[in-house]
């Protein structure tokens, strides 16, 4: 465990991401299989769950280091990270172990779920005191579900391919589903011969670029296939030696989650991958994102969300058929070639991404105005002589997308931020104007630089009226421009509206609060083409 | 009885000697606990200080300030008030005020710190009847590793810095902190490059006595190979594009208290970050109210909301004094 809590204290001290490769590269090369594997779990977000309650945690490490309840809050506000707030307040170890993480995992912390209250309360109080503040750290981040080191899957492979010589694709595949962390499991991890892992690989994803320009500087718009820009998750559907795999942009596989469109695909040809967006569908319509997130968080689906909140694949593209790859094909003939086979399939899960028929630029920007209503974020427009490419390369593919809503809003409270915002007012609270009264709407957390939210917190630390708990209630004079994606009617909230995605989109220094919106102003968006479809 | 010392929007002040102490606008007479920023404004008619800290506070008012100082211990009357400066052991010149008047004994704090520092008289705790702490650090999850620790952690950093041809960028305040690292450090452990601001500092120090290794002022390196093995200490304003590119391949770090959490280290974003202040931590700020024997304290800038009641809860009378904001404060 020495050696992990060093690897983490590498990886947190670092912002460069080779840096970080080269430390799990050289971490692996010195653990021991039943430990590495066990390391990998963790570092790709295989989490043990929490398995003690926060308030607990909080009572038994507060009564360890005789530091009452209050005072325990207070320190966790401004530290903004609950393990790191124990581990910070903790009265050093008597005895530090040099226990394996393996060993520490399977005697120490997988144990823990099933013992009763009061054995589990000894364990953890007596794991404290034979760690030293490093390990300690780890532990706490283990034990509350919560760890979490800024490296992604991704990163993970690197290193690992680094490390094996082996194609990082492969290793990323062998990675996917269930496996028990064992030292075999690594074995085989990092087993040279690659086969068992073609037949599920996907294609590197091709991104639109956003358009920055006017779309008539595109030329010709005959050049063009334009479809809707739809807000779902960009995934590739593999139909391959009668096995299917639904791979996310994320490069999750998560064939189980949508087990309709696993079905549907079976009823592709050997040798098909098709690129497309999973989305949340009901008659020929998305439902709200919202619904898909209902879906994403689940491991299994039961009969009732299946219900509630159907998907379908919304097909783009064409990148293998009857196993040869199509991607240096033109746009235009994979499209046709995609159209025969889905119209084959015939299933009304695996739809063909619909184009916008309209003669010119001008006709399209009408069309455009529509996206709000249909609940797509605008359109994607393609070349249709391009092959498929790599990665966001400008040119060929462009994502022509619809302004946000935006209204002025007044900072009425302040909460400090976690992780690198710990200690700084950055998590904000606005509100629209009402009569003589401010109503708030909205939290935002992101959209101003560095140097705003420094000035902001000084102002927020000079300004404060009042304190509810970590929250300040601050003097109304800020006044900023806050974006989102979508506004719908809320009984929950006291402005009667809910937006979706909020942001800040400039600080308004030049605007006063009797110049910020009215809440009549913003409840105005509900009526114009604003609200999301179906809700 | 009135208190000997109240808080008013000038600062801190006493009105049976009529005297300010680090008052933050201009007045008749003040008196500066020591020569930081936030605590030594200029634009007041007189000041006070202790002797060691005469010619740092000279070089922050400027030559035309008129400076009175007293010898650490020394005692002083205004308005048939006592007063004697005290150290703090919080940078070189540093002090504790202590008033007295009729019987009655307040201790105003200013910053200090109980852990050692060689560039600088230790803080020298003082009996008293009311005793005006800071709280910079005044929350129980702020605990100083021990300094030589920290000292080895920095020479390791630098060590493996310099194997690897990268400069060590070292920020640290540039009065006190800086100093103190200086003269902690291996003087054979390569060349020591000072940032102009922390130079300054470095010869009125040197002026007083204090022994420093051997430093280059950055601006005069001439042989551009020494920079892969040095080690460069600089004020955290260093830190822009326009000052580090001449560091090509270089390892960032940062010196302070603030540093005891990874949330302060990681919006620095700085590659390593060492837990070294001139503040108490929360065990010495205890330790040195419980040695002022005060049954009375007040509680300035920092986390004085929780300090107080943490003291109300341990059977003291304890009130946050609101002084200073903490915009100034030479730790962020």
């Amino acid at each position: 465990m020495k050696a992990f809590a060093a690897l983490y204290r590498r990886l947190d001290a670092t912002t460069s991401t080779n840096r970080k490769v080269a430390a799990m590269a050289d971490y692996f090369e010195r653990t021991p299989a039943a430990d590495a594997i066990w390391a990998i779990s963790f570092l790709i977000g295989r989490r043990p769950r929490r398995v003690v309650p926060t308030r607990q945690l909080m009572a038994w490490a507060g009564a360890r280091a005789e530091v009452p309840e209050w005072l325990f809050e207070a320190s966790y506000d401004v530290v903004g990270d609950l393990a790191e707030t124990i581990t910070l307040l903790l009265p050093p170890p008597t005895r530090v172990s040099d226990r394996p993480l393996h060993v520490w995992v399977s005697r120490e912390l997988l144990p823990l779920k099933d013992m009763a209250l009061e054995a589990r309360q000894q364990a953890i109080l007596d794991a404290w005191d034979r760690m030293d503040v490093a390990q300690r750290f780890v532990w706490n981040k283990l034990i509350t579900g919560g760890f979490r080191v800024g490296v992604s899957r991704r990163l993970v492979v690197r290193a690992l391919a680094r490390l094996s010589g082996i194609d990082a694709a492969v290793i990323t595949h062998r990675l996917m589903g269930d496996w028990t962390p064992t030292a075999d499991t690594y074995r085989r991890l990092l087993a040279a011969d690659t086969t068992d892992a073609d037949t599920s690989r996907p294609y590197p994803f091709f991104l639109a670029s956003p358009l920055e320009q006017p779309p008539e500087a595109l030329g010709s718009r005959d050049d063009w296939q334009v479809e809707w820009k739809w807000d779902g998750i960009r995934g590739q559907v593999i139909q391959r030696r009668e096995q299917i795999f639904i791979w996310s942009r994320g490069e999750e596989l998560v064939t189980d989650k949508y087990p309709e469109l696993a079905a549907a695909a079976a009823a592709l040809p050997d040798g098909t991958v098709l690129d497309g967006e999973i989305l949340p569908w009901r008659n020929g319509r998305p439902l709200p994102f919202g619904a898909l997130q209902r879906r994403i968080g689940r491991k299994s689906v039961g009969r009732k969300l299946l219900k509630e909140v159907p998907v379908a694949f919304l097909a783009y593209d064409l990148l293998e058929c009857g196993g040869r790859d199509r991607r240096s094909d033109a746009l235009a003939q994979r499209r046709e070639a995609m159209a025969r086979l889905l119209d084959r399939a015939a299933d009304d899960r695996l739809v063909l991404s619909p184009t916008i028929d309209a003669p010119d630029w001008k006709t399209l920007a009408t069309r455009h105005a529509e996206s709000r209503r249909r609940g797509v974020e605008g359109f994607v427009l393609k070349r249709l002589s391009s092959p498929y490419g790599v990665g966001r390369r400008r040119g060929d593919w462009w994502k022509w997308k619809i302004d946000p809503l935006t209204v002025d809003a007044v900072l009425i409270y302040a909460q400090r931020g976690h992780g690198r915002r710990a200690g700084l007012y950055t998590d904000y609270t606005f509100a629209v104007r009402q009569g003589e009264g401010l109503v708030p709407f909205a939290k935002a957390y992101s959209g101003l630089s560095d140097a705003e939210i420094r000035e902001v917190d000084r102002f927020i630390q000079r300004n404060t009226r009042e304190r509810f708990g970590p929250v300040r209630a601050v003097r109304p004079e800020l006044v900023f421009e806050i974006a989102f994606e979508g506004i719908r009617a809320s009984t929950r909230h006291k402005s009667g509206v809910a937006v979706r995605f909020p942001r800040i989109l400039r600080w308004r220094r030049d605007k006063t609060v009797a110049a910020a919106d009215t809440l009549d102003a913003l409840q105005a968006l509900l009526t114009t083409p604003g609200h999301e479809p179906g809700s | 009885m009135k208190p000997l010392v109240q808080a008013t929007p000038s600062g801190l002040f006493c009105p049976p000697g009529d005297f300010y102490i680090d008052p933050l606008r201009p007045v008749n007479r003040a008196v500066i606990t020591h020569a930081h920023a936030d605590h030594a404004r200029a634009g007041s008619t007189s000041y006070l200080c202790a002797r060691e800290g005469m010619a740092l506070l000279q070089a922050r008012l400027g030559p035309d300030a008129r400076i009175e100082t007293l010898a650490y211990g020394e005692k002083t009357t205004r308005q048939g008030v006592g007063l004697s400066l005290h150290p703090a052991g919080h940078i070189r010149g540093s002090a504790q005020v202590r008033i007295e008047h009729r019987g009655y004994v307040t201790v105003v704090s200013g910053d200090y710190k109980t852990a050692a520092d060689p560039t600088c008289t230790p803080l020298d705790p003082q009996r008293c009847n009311t005793f005006i702490s800071e709280s910079t650090f005044g929350l129980p999850i702020f605990k100083w590793p021990a300094a030589d620790s920290i000292m080895a952690s920095i020479e390791d950093w630098w060590r493996e810095n310099r194997d690897q041809g990268r400069t060590s960028i070292l920020f640290a305040y540039a009065l006190g902190k800086a100093q103190r690292i200086l003269a902690g450090l291996d003087p054979d452990g390569g060349p020591i490059l000072c940032h102009g601001a922390v130079a300054r500092i470095n010869r009125i120090y040197r002026g007083a006595g204090v022994h420093l290794p051997e430093t280059i002022h950055v601006d005069d390196i001439q042989d551009k190979a020494l920079w892969r093995s040095a080690l460069v200490i600089a004020p955290p304003s260093a830190d822009h594009p326009a000052w580090m590119r001449r560091f090509p391949q270089r390892s960032r770090a940062f010196a302070s208290g603030w540093m005891r959490i990874r949330g302060h280290r990681r919006r620095r974003a700085v590659d390593r970050g060492f837990i070294i202040s001139d503040h108490s931590d929360w065990e010495g700020l205890m330790a040195t109210v419980a040695a002022s024997g005060a049954e009375s304290i007040g509680v300035t800038h920092g986390y004085r909301a929780e300090m107080v009641r943490w003291l109300q809860e341990q059977g003291y009378e304890a009130e946050a004094l609101d002084t200073v904001d903490r915009t100034g404060d030479e730790e962020r």
